[in-house]
């Protein structure tokens, strides 16, 4: 391409709007962040995904031959604590939501772009702590950090990946913090709360959860790290400290993250289906208030986590029957997307996939939540592979499925370039296919009383751990398909326009890539969201 | 007296919309604090029932004289903080810069009042870890409450400390006459901190010192 | 933007001062299970009023009130829930517990 072609071909955006690595590391533009965050979150998934494999290695013969058990305990540990704080509840909200929560209130950045640079600062310093601890040999406790074992009988680095994640709740609170103050104080003129995309209201939902939950996981890593560092009793039972009481600080934050965790990838599912279905999202109304209702009925039901920890009785029936109290909204959600399916014009490209697949998985992992609700049933499937099972279906099932596919819908606005279809429908195919295999035998294997954070187990067992492994190749096969395709794109995909889905919402009607300030002239909003006309529909 | 720097980022539309969404800001960060130490709290109020006799004792070690005198000092530096925001929004600079400095000195009394309080712990072998020492009943939860007692109030003094680093930040700033009716929100989001510190501390010397005062040890 | 007048500030802090003294000396009473309770609340009304005040929650947005009224939901989810399950440990008579 020559030069005069490149250049009428580019016009000025924000990826070509500055170079060289200082206007990257001290951007306090949020789409750069976003990118900055999209590379540091990428790392920790491999980072968890070879822990997984690793797991999965292991597993596939009943004796515990890979590795000894203390190294089985570490491995367990670390995929489960790189997963969950350095992957799944930063993931959409600090890449999806950095990029798109500014766009769609119509504003030229979030209320506190210096503070939004600062916190993935703080990510990346909490992801040191953590990556030098398992460099050093790993944290074998969970990553539930129980104590007494953490603070007192462990001999593995819980000091450090404590502090790993004392410091990265830290970005959490950033970002949530500047979400609710720019979907409040900067939406643009004629953008009414009613009028706000559910992404939006996804995003306003949790970030509420990351304000209000995540200074508790804080001070609960600190005074782990304070008794375990300068060698006090603060949940040492000899000195009259109570494990249990360490158990609800832990889980009052750590139950609210699954919705920190889910609630973003429903919100881009709401854009999807309504994308792709061209057709406004049934009860909406209804959708954004489910949002905010599961925020806070999230915050009601920890105890469930503690049915079998010495808990009062009367305190875990009361936990589980909130706890299926809060499946009714996201049950909400499910029908109203299948609502705005029926009759619309559906159309299957690659984020279409992954919201379908969603749905499915989700409502799966849902409703064996509410069966791990029941306090009867919990008491012998806790500590199981039937947990296991249930939070991946709607973490791994729901909350990649839902980022997969947000990334996918908005990578030609963020990148300003298309990717190749066959080859995205084909990985999101592989995705559901190995996701199912790996973990639906996991249902059967808890049921059946396999015990999770073991790698022994009975010869009978074999088969369904044999397909669980085999299944876990196929989905990471599938997650390294999209990683080459996308980075692909970025140079040789095609260019994108500004709207190649032909979707309603402000994210569309700038250009692709956008201009630094989003937007020529701030856009005043007249219509209501999804507003898609019956005469634009083309038949079949 | 107008700063020469541009007062409106670029990102704000208007100078209200500005210090609205700093406000909010600071509001929105408060309420992370007040979870933060929630936490501790709550773990004060369970262990403190079910060890009632334990806290009330280590409770009786605290000196009332100094934890009352620094609550006074605390509040007399809520006061002259409270000042320092309306002298802001007024843009009466020589008040902001004396009361701000007023605060800080204050702010330190407390925090050398601690020192010394903590001082008095170390003494008397009431510092929990391998040194600690208690001859009478119940040294476990003895022990138990001062390791909460040296958590809140330290974690207390650290956000003392960022506060009068802050003190720090925001006087030349002060000096130089950039806080006035337009813009004045950093001034105003600080009291906001500052106050919030202070509110810590008024429940931490019922809590920590006060009840249980009148029982036999 | 509102601007207090000094002497509301300084009604306060006298207000303030009162109640310091106050529950200084209450505290050293023996009022049994009152003491407690005159603690908290002296604590709870001096948070009021600087929160109020000093803080201008008086005169702010709405949106402002409800975040600090959040903010206090929050905490006594965390303490009613947390309390509640010490509280009521072997009030259902469950074999073993």
């Amino acid at each position: 391409m020559s030069t005069t072609e490149r250049a009428v071909a580019e016009p000025p955006n924000y990826l070509s709007a500055d170079y060289g690595v200082k206007s990257w590391l001290l951007t306090t533009d949020h789409k750069r962040i976003a990118i900055l965050y999209l590379v540091a979150v990428t790392v920790f998934f491999v980072i968890g995904g070879i822990f997984a494999v690793l797991i999965r290695l292991e597993l596939l013969t009943p004796q515990g031959d890979l590795m000894q058990s203390d190294t089985y305990n570490r491995v367990f540990t670390m995929h489960g604590v790189a997963m969950i704080f350095f992957f799944l509840i930063p993931s959409i909200p600090a890449v999806l939501g950095n990029f798109m929560v500014p766009i769609m209130v119509g504003a030229r950045d979030l209320a506190f772009p210096k503070v939004n640079l600062a916190s993935w600062y703080v990510f990346v310093l909490g992801g040191a702590f953590t990556l030098y601890a398992m460099i050093a040999g790993g944290v074998d406790t969970g990553w539930t950090f129980y104590t007494p074992f953490s603070t007192t009988f462990s001999n593995t680095h819980v000091v450090a990946t404590g502090l790993g994640v004392f410091i990265v709740g830290f970005a959490s609170i950033m970002t949530g913090l500047n979400f609710i103050v720019t979907i409040h104080r900067m939406r643009a003129p004629g953008l009414t709360w009613f009028r706000l995309p559910l992404f939006l209201w996804a995003h306003y939902a949790t970030s509420l959860v990351m304000i209000l939950g995540t200074p508790v996981i804080a001070i609960t890593t600190l005074l782990l790290a304070v008794e375990r560092g300068f060698k006090i009793g603060i949940f040492d039972p000899a000195l009259g400290g109570d494990p249990v009481l360490f158990q609800h600080l832990f889980w009052f934050y750590s139950h609210p993250a699954v919705y920190i965790m889910v609630l973003p990838a429903m919100g881009v599912i709401s854009e999807l289906v309504a994308a792709f279905s061209r057709k406004a999202i049934f009860g909406y109304k209804f959708v954004a208030g489910a949002s905010v209702a599961i925020a806070i009925l999230g915050f009601l039901v920890w105890g469930h986590h503690m049915f079998v920890s010495g808990q009062s009785v009367y305190a875990a029936t009361i936990f589980s029957v909130l706890s299926m109290l809060v499946a009714v909204p996201s049950a909400v959600k499910i029908f109203n997307w299948a609502a705005t399916l029926y009759k619309g014009s559906v159309s299957f490209d690659t984020p279409m996939l992954y919201a379908l697949g969603f749905i499915g998985l989700f409502t799966i992992g849902g409703l064996t939540g509410v069966m791990l609700a029941t306090l009867g049933l919990d008491v012998h499937v806790h500590d199981t592979y039937f947990v296991v099972a249930h939070f991946h279906y709607v973490m791994v099932g729901g909350t990649i499925m839902g980022y997969l596919g947000g990334l996918h819908y908005w990578w030609p606005k963020i990148s300003g370039r298309m990717y190749p279809k066959f080859w995205s429908k084909l990985a999101a195919l592989i995705i559901f296919v190995g996701f199912n295999l790996t973990f639906f035998p996991q249902f059967l294997l808890g049921y059946m009383g396999m015990p999770r954070r073991y790698h022994v187990y009975p010869e009978e067992w074999q088969v369904l751990h044999v397909l669980s492994s085999a299944g876990a190749s196929i989905l990471g096969v599938g997650y390294i398909i999209p990683v080459f395709y996308l980075i692909w794109s970025m140079r040789y995909g095609p260019r994108a326009g500004d709207n190649p889905w032909g979707a309603a919402g402000l994210e569309w009607q700038t250009s692709s890539p956008p201009p630094t300030h989003n937007f020529v002239t701030t856009p005043v909003v007249t219509t209501e969201p999804y507003e898609y006309k019956a005469e634009e529909v083309t038949v079949g | 007296m107008a700063s020469p720097q541009p007062l409106l980022a670029h990102h704000f539309d208007t100078l209200d919309q500005q210090r609205e969404s700093a406000s909010l800001g600071m509001w929105v960060f408060l309420i992370t604090e007040v979870m933060f130490f929630g936490g501790l709290f709550i773990a004060y109020i369970v262990y403190r029932t079910r060890s009632h006799a334990g806290f009330v004792a280590g409770s009786h070690e605290l000196n009332v004289m100094l934890g009352a005198i620094n609550t006074v000092v605390l509040i007399c530096s809520s006061l002259t903080m409270a000042i320092a925001v309306r002298a802001s929004q007024l843009g009466d600079r020589r008040t902001l810069v004396r009361f701000l400095v007023l605060t800080a000195i204050l702010g330190l009394t407390f925090l050398g009042i601690k020192a010394v309080e903590y001082q008095e712990k170390f003494a008397h072998h009431l510092v929990p870890g391998p040194h600690f020492a208690w001859h009478g009943t119940t040294p476990g939860t003895v022990q138990l409450f001062f390791s909460l007692y040296f958590v809140m109030t330290g974690l207390h003094a650290l956000h003392m400390i960022v506060g009068i680093g802050l003190i720090a930040w925001l006087l030349p700033r002060s000096m130089r006459g950039r806080y006035g009716p337009d813009y004045h929100h950093p001034i105003e989001c600080f009291g906001l901190y500052w106050h919030f510190v202070d509110i810590v501390w008024i429940f931490l010397f019922p809590l920590l010192y006060l009840l249980g005062r009148s029982e036999h040890v | 933007m509102h601007v207090s007048p000094l002497r509301v500030y300084l009604l306060i802090f006298s207000a303030l001062m009162v109640l310091t003294l106050t529950t200084v000396l209450v505290a050293f009473q023996h009022l049994g299970p009152l003491n407690d309770l005159v603690a908290l609340g002296i604590a709870g009304t001096k948070m009021t009023l600087v929160v109020l005040y000093f803080m201008h929650a008086k005169y702010s947005t709405r949106l402002t009130k409800l975040v600090l009224a959040s903010g206090l939901a929050w905490l006594l989810i965390l303490f009613a829930f947390t309390l509640s399950d010490y509280v009521s440990r072997g009030w259902l008579g469950v074999a073993g517990k």
